[in-house]
C-alpha cells in the first residue's frame, strides 16, 4: 500500500543534507510550509541554497528577523539565495551587503519557469526576458524572429517545501485559492518532495479532475495545524 | 514660464486618467503602486479581466475586512476578491500569460522612460544593497502594450522622461505610453509624442520639464 504520510516532523526532514538546495514555496506568507522551515531550523541542515520568491521582508531597527527563511539566513545556515526579491533592509539585505552571503536575484516570471523547466526535464531556455539588462551578464544571448534572449538554466532542488490545502495517501494535493502560487511547480522540481497540509481525506475524496498535483510528484505529507496567513505589514 | 493655472495630476488622477483608456475586454496587469488604483477607476459595466502575476486572473475590489480571504491576495499581498469567472494558476501558468504575449496590457510605475521606449523601474543603481526585480521584467517584455504611470519629474525637479535611462534597465524598448501628472505620451518611432496635457499647461512648460524632445501630435 502506497502510503506518503509521515507521523513525526523528524521523520520528515530525515535526510536533507548540509549543502541541499532547498525550494522554498509560499507567495508572501500564502502559500508558505511554515511548519516544514521551522522543522529545518530544528533538523539543523546547513549551507544551504534557498530558492524562495522573496528573501524576507523589512527588519525593523531592533527588532528580530521575522520569519523563517530571515531566521535561517541570520543564524548562518544559507549559502545563497535565489530570489526575486532582496529588501535592502532585510536580514538578506543585510547579509548580502556584508558579504556574508550570495544572493542570484532574478525576474519573478524566469524564476517560475526554470523551475518548472527543472520539473519537466528541459535543461535550458531562452528568453527575452531580462535581455539588455543586469540580469543578462554573462549568459548566452541569441536573436530569435527579431528579440534578443538569453538563455537560462534549470532550477531543480535537492529538497521541495510544499504547502498544500488538502492531500491524500498518494500524495495528491488542492491548493487553497492563491496561495497555490508556487506549490505545484516546486513539487515538480523537487528530488525529494515534502509537503505540510492541515487536510487529509481518503483515496478519491479529491475527485480525478480536481487534483492539481498528481502524487507522482510528491514523497512525504506531513499534517499540520491550520495557518492563517498574516497580514502585510 | 507663464503658466500659472495648472495642476499636476495626483496618484488617483493620474490612476483614473489612465483607467480612462482601458476597453472592455482587455486582460489587464496592474503592478505595484500607483498601477493598482486603476482598477477602482474602471466603472463596473465595463468588464476588464485583472491579472495578478500571483496566480489570480479575475482580481475583484478588496473586501469588506470582515469578509477577506487570507489566501487570496494580489501581488502587494494585500488582501483582494476574486470575480466570478476568474481562476487560480499557479505561478508558471501564471508568467506564461504574461510571458507568453496574452496580456493586452501591463501597467507599471516607473523612475525613467526613455524616448526609444526603454523602461528603468527596479534600480537605482547597479550596486544598492537591495534588488527588487519582481516581475516586472517579464510584464515589460511580455504584455503586449505597456504603460507607465509615473510623476513626471523627480522630487528635486529632475527630469524622468529621458533621452536615455540612467537607471538600470526593467526592458529595453518596451513602454508604448506614459501617463504622468502632466500628460500623457506615446512612444513612438520618432520620439514621445504628446497626446494629452493637464489643462492650462502649455507645450512649452512641459518642454522645460522633459529630458528628451517633445513633438505635437
Amino acid at each position: 500500500m502506497i502510503d506518503k504520510f509521515v507521523r513525526s516532523m523528524a521523520e520528515a526532514m530525515n535526510g536533507i543534507a548540509d549543502g541541499a538546495t532547498v525550494l522554498v514555496a509560499g507567495f508572501g506568507d500564502v502559500g508558505s510550509p511554515n511548519a516544514l522551515l521551522e522543522g529545518l531550523i530544528e533538523q539543523g541542515a546547513t549551507d544551504l541554497t534557498l530558492v524562495v520568491n522573496s528573501a524576507g521582508r523589512v527588519r525593523k531597527p531592533g527588532q528580530p528577523a521575522q520569519g523563517a527563511v530571515a531566521r535561517l539566513i541570520e543564524m548562518g545556515r544559507v549559502r545563497k539565495v535565489i530570489t526575486s526579491f532582496v529588501r535592502a533592509n532585510s536580514v538578506a539585505g543585510e547579509w548580502v551587503k556584508a558579504g556574508r552571503m550570495e544572493a542570484e536575484v532574478v525576474p519573478q516570471g524566469t524564476l517560475a519557469e526554470r523551475i518548472r523547466a527543472a520539473g519537466a526535464g528541459i535543461p535550458a531556455f531562452f528568453t527575452p526576458t531580462g535581455a539588455d539588462t543586469l540580469v543578462a551578464e554573462g549568459k548566452e544571448v541569441r536573436d530569435y524572429d527579431g528579440r534578443r534572449c538569453i538563455l537560462e538554466r534549470a532550477l531543480p532542488g535537492d529538497v521541495a517545501l510544499i504547502d498544500a490545502w488538502m492531500a491524500d495517501r498518494w500524495g495528491n494535493l488542492v491548493f487553497r485559492d492563491s496561495g497555490r502560487n508556487f506549490n505545484p511547480i516546486m513539487a515538480m522540481a523537487g528530488r525529494l518532495t515534502i509537503v505540510q497540509t492541515p487536510h487529509v481525506c481518503d483515496l478519491g475524496q479529491i475527485e480525478a479532475n480536481g487534483v492539481v498535483t498528481p502524487g507522482i510528484f510528491v514523497d512525504r505529507v506531513l499534517r499540520v495545524p491550520v495557518h492563517e496567513p498574516a497580514l502585510p505589514e | 514660464m507663464t503658466d500659472t493655472g495648472f495642476r499636476p495630476l495626483g496618484r488617483q488622477g493620474m490612476a483614473a486618467r489612465a483607467a480612462r483608456d482601458i476597453p472592455e475586454g482587455w486582460y489587464v496587469n496592474l503592478g505595484i503602486g500607483i498601477p493598482t488604483l486603476i482598477a477602482d477607476h474602471i466603472p463596473a459595466e465595463r468588464e476588464v479581466v485583472i491579472h495578478s502575476e500571483n496566480g489570480v486572473l479575475g482580481v475583484g475590489p478588496a473586501p469588506e475586512t470582515h469578509k477577506a480571504n487570507p489566501w487570496l491576495v494580489n501581488a502587494s499581498t494585500h488582501r483582494v476578491s476574486i470575480r466570478p469567472g476568474g481562476s487560480f494558476v499557479h505561478h508558471a501558468d501564471s508568467f506564461a500569460m504574461v510571458r507568453g504575449g496574452h496580456l493586452d496590457l501591463c501597467v507599471l510605475g516607473g523612475f525613467q522612460v526613455a524616448e526609444n521606449g526603454d523602461l528603468a523601474n527596479w534600480a537605482h543603481s547597479a550596486t544598492e544593497a537591495g534588488r527588487q526585480i519582481g516581475g516586472a521584467m517579464d510584464l515589460a517584455v511580455g504584455a503586449k502594450q505597456v504603460w507607465v504611470v509615473m510623476e513626471h519629474t523627480t522630487k528635486d525637479a529632475g527630469a524622468r522622461i529621458l533621452e536615455r535611462c540612467t537607471y538600470p534597465l526593467t526592458a529595453a524598448r518596451c513602454v508604448t505610453r506614459v501617463y504622468t501628472s502632466l500628460a500623457v505620451l506615446e512612444v513612438t518611432p520618432r520620439g514621445f509624442v504628446v497626446i494629452d496635457m493637464v489643462p492650462g499647461l502649455s507645450f512649452e512648460a512641459l518642454q522645460a520639464q522633459s529630458g528628451a524632445r517633445l513633438h505635437r501630435a
